[in-house]
């Protein structure tokens, strides 16, 4: 390991350790609404990465995420539950025995749920993905709604329309924080190696890249796979930090959000998707202002319900159509990049004077 | 089933496939000169059922009139003439109308005078028209030469924007349609000359009848503008080769934006007609509807109007009539369009009669 590498390690560690120092200190001292948005900014993170890792990366425009949630989200939660919440829960119908008894702890559960997600995104990537570009997204836009109409419509299994409540809230600041990170860590070592070279291949041409003899159905069902995995993963999270789920909620409104994370990140940059689940979590948040009744001095101003989507999707528009490439482009935030500024401004002021 | 009730779901997938095929062709002649799904085309087709009711139920105050028609004649005017140039003939149709609709509004409205309905009905297609333009202008215009999935986002900001701003506008509780008495008042008709059963009578609402005459007639006027007009010879031509087409002298956007203007204006028909048959409005009525008349297009060809048509039938006649043959399967009716879509997609990716797209390297 050369020394360059050894101070971008450490830096790395530092910063996890200051991230996990502040997460201590936000557990403890912070009000439960700012440990809510941390959280939900933990889980829009590890959302935009995996769908940043299929539109971004591999360039499949896939409008999907939302279904891969929702079957994260159901299998996890009915994992967890315990038998006499099911009994108690499940008014239409009654749950078949086998489903009714089975329980696992909270770690498996997700993995399991994202597991089940994958499966189901490579059922739907199969068929779909001989389709290229626009078409892709409202196959991908179909199969959400379909896994959606299901959920509905087998009310034995998933209760139906009515959701199910009091999912037990596991899903805490160190969870969400710990699988934000291994997210990062795996879709970061899936990118630096190979095939990460083959995913953005097939991204930039994928005839040129099946000319290289490149399998690019393989890799594409690859990526489609892991990030339906983490989508899967993200909605379990999502599950058990609201502590309610219905098949409303996994509407196409989600994988917009999602959508628009990404492209104000920047398209094709991990750390671009981590700064857009930031800002954008956060503004979100704050645009709740302008719904609220606030007073200008003397003046009561009316909130507006329903302005802060407004506000949401004008912003989408402007980015798309004055600032494409987002708030990062496709560069990433590198330990290089910021001690070269340093070291820029120093032999700048070293030669000034 | 019998024969009553196999007529009865005859009139009703004939009308809702009609609406499909109104909705569809929006798509299809945007997706066949741009290769863009319009997404905000859905919303179009909601803001149409939602000014004809604020026209004619609600009351619209008679300066958002003035100032939706001062809107649309600026979009008219700068699209389409540009400033300080001669205008062309046609151009004087929607605009001599709505400097009718301007001095109607603002003499007539304030004496508590409610428009009569097909007045309301062509005032909100013409409005909804100009919406459909400057989205052209506005969102997808600036993104002509950026790859296709940005206009992509783009239209899904739109159809998002236009959604929200509805439920700010028009708040978001779902708001009932009067239906004029004589659209709905079921016309009985015996079958008794055939099953030679005098019981067996079948109910039909007019609407369910003038829809898809309406649809067809539409149409046979949008088929006539695309074959045998210059602006609709223009727009075959963009279909084609763009490039080429600008060379020859063509103001492309001009042709574009008149492309947007009359899938718009179709859209505001089927919205129209949409809210007296389903006779609700909410501001995300478009969303569902938009999305399947998109399958609709896709089934047809995209790039065709007649496939539009046949796809927009198709599904209806696939809606109503699995969940009439299977009831238990009803609640699964938003998923046959989709279930189709992939069917279609994989099978025949071109539609029923859209023409082969070669890959080009």
């Amino acid at each position: 390991m050369s020394l360059h590498n050894m101070r971008n390690y450490i830096c790395t560690a530092l910063l996890t350790v200051i991230l996990g120092l502040f997460l201590y200190y936000a557990e403890n001292n912070l009000n439960p609404y700012s440990v809510r948005i941390l959280n939900l900014l933990a889980i829009n993170a590890i959302l935009a990465i995996s769908l940043n890792l299929i539109y971004g990366f591999t360039g499949m425009f896939s409008l999907g995420h939302a279904g891969f949630m929702a079957i994260g989200a159901y299998v996890c939660t009915l994992l967890i539950l315990t038998p006499d919440q099911k009994v108690a829960m499940w008014l239409l119908e009654d749950m078949p025995d086998f489903l009714l008894h089975l329980s696992l702890p909270f770690f498996p559960a997700v993995i399991l749920g994202g597991l089940v997600a994958m499966l189901f995104s490579l059922i739907i990537a199969v068929p779909s993905l001989r389709l290229g570009g626009d078409y892709l997204g409202i196959a991908t836009l179909g199969f959400a709604e379909i896994i959606r109409v299901v959920i509905t419509n087998i009310p034995s299994i998933t209760n139906g329309s009515l959701g199910i409540k009091g999912i037990p809230e596991y899903a805490n600041l160190w969870w969400n924080y710990g699988w934000l990170l291994f997210t990062l860590y795996f879709i970061y070592a899936l990118l630096k190696s190979n095939v990460g070279n083959i995913f953005k291949a097939i991204r930039d041409d994928e005839i040129a890249a099946r000319t290289m003899g490149v399998n690019a159905f393989f890799y594409k069902v690859l990526s489609f796979c892991v990030g339906g995995f983490f989508a899967g993963v993200g909605g379990a999270l999502t599950a058990t930090l609201i502590s309610t789920i219905d098949p409303k909620m996994f509407n196409f409104m989600l994988t917009f959000n999602i959508l628009m994370i990404v492209v104000a990140g920047g398209l094709g940059s991990i750390t671009g998707s981590i700064l857009g689940s930031v800002v954008i979590t956060i503004m979100l948040e704050w645009l709740r202002i302008v719904e609220d009744p606030f007073s200008i001095g003397d003046f009561e101003v009316a909130g507006i319900p329903g302005m802060r989507m407004v506000i949401f999707s004008l912003m989408l528009l402007l980015i798309i159509i004055f600032r494409r490439s987002g708030l990062l482009g496709m560069r990433e935030f590198s330990w290089d990049a910021v001690f070269n500024f340093f070291n820029r401004r120093k032999q700048e002021e070293w030669r000034r004077s | 089933m019998s024969l009553e009730m196999f007529t009865q779901h005859l009139f009703n997938a004939l009308a809702l496939g009609a609406l499909y095929g109104l909705i569809a062709i929006g798509y299809t002649m945007v997706y066949g000169i741009l290769r863009l799904i319009n997404f905000a085309h859905g919303d179009i087709f909601m803001l149409g059922a939602y000014l004809v009711f604020f026209t004619t139920i609600a009351f619209m105050p008679a300066w958002v009139a003035a100032l939706l028609l001062g809107l649309t004649l600026l979009a008219f005017y700068s699209t389409f003439v540009g400033f300080g140039k001669k205008p062309p003939m046609w151009f004087w149709i929607p605009m001599a109308f709505s400097i009718c609709m301007t001095g109607f509004y603002a003499f007539v409205a304030p004496m508590d005078f409610t428009p009569p309905w097909v007045l309301a009905a062509a005032f909100a297609i013409v409005v909804t028209s100009a919406i459909g333009i400057t989205v052209d202008r506005v969102a997808y215009r600036p993104l002509r030469n950026a790859p296709r999935i940005s206009a992509l986002i783009s239209a899904i900001g739109v159809s998002f924007f236009i959604e929200s701003a509805a439920v700010v506008v028009f708040s978001g509780l779902p708001r009932p349609v009067r239906q004029p008495d004589i659209l709905v008042q079921p016309i009985i008709f015996s079958l008794e000359s055939i099953t030679g059963n005098a019981e067996s009578l079948v109910r039909v609402t007019p609407l369910a009848i003038i829809v898809p005459i309406i649809s067809v007639v539409l149409i046979l006027g949008l088929l006539w503008v695309i074959y045998r007009t210059k602006p609709g010879l223009a727009m075959r031509a963009i279909s084609k080769d763009i490039e080429t087409t600008r060379l020859m002298g063509v103001s492309v956007n001009k042709v574009i934006a008149l492309t947007f203007g009359l899938g718009s204006a179709l859209a505001a028909a089927a919205g129209i007609m949409w809210s007296l048959r389903y006779p609700q409005i909410f501001p995300y009525m478009g969303m569902m509807p938009g999305l399947k008349a998109f399958i609709a297009a896709v089934f047809g060809g995209i790039g065709s109007v007649q496939g539009a048509m046949i796809g927009g039938l198709m599904l209806g006649f696939m809606e109503i009539f699995i969940v009439a043959f299977f009831p238990e399967l009803s609640g699964y009716r938003d998923a046959f369009a989709f279930i189709l879509l992939i069917i279609i997609l994989l099978w025949k990716p071109t539609g029923l009669m859209g023409e082969k797209l070669k890959e080009k390297i």
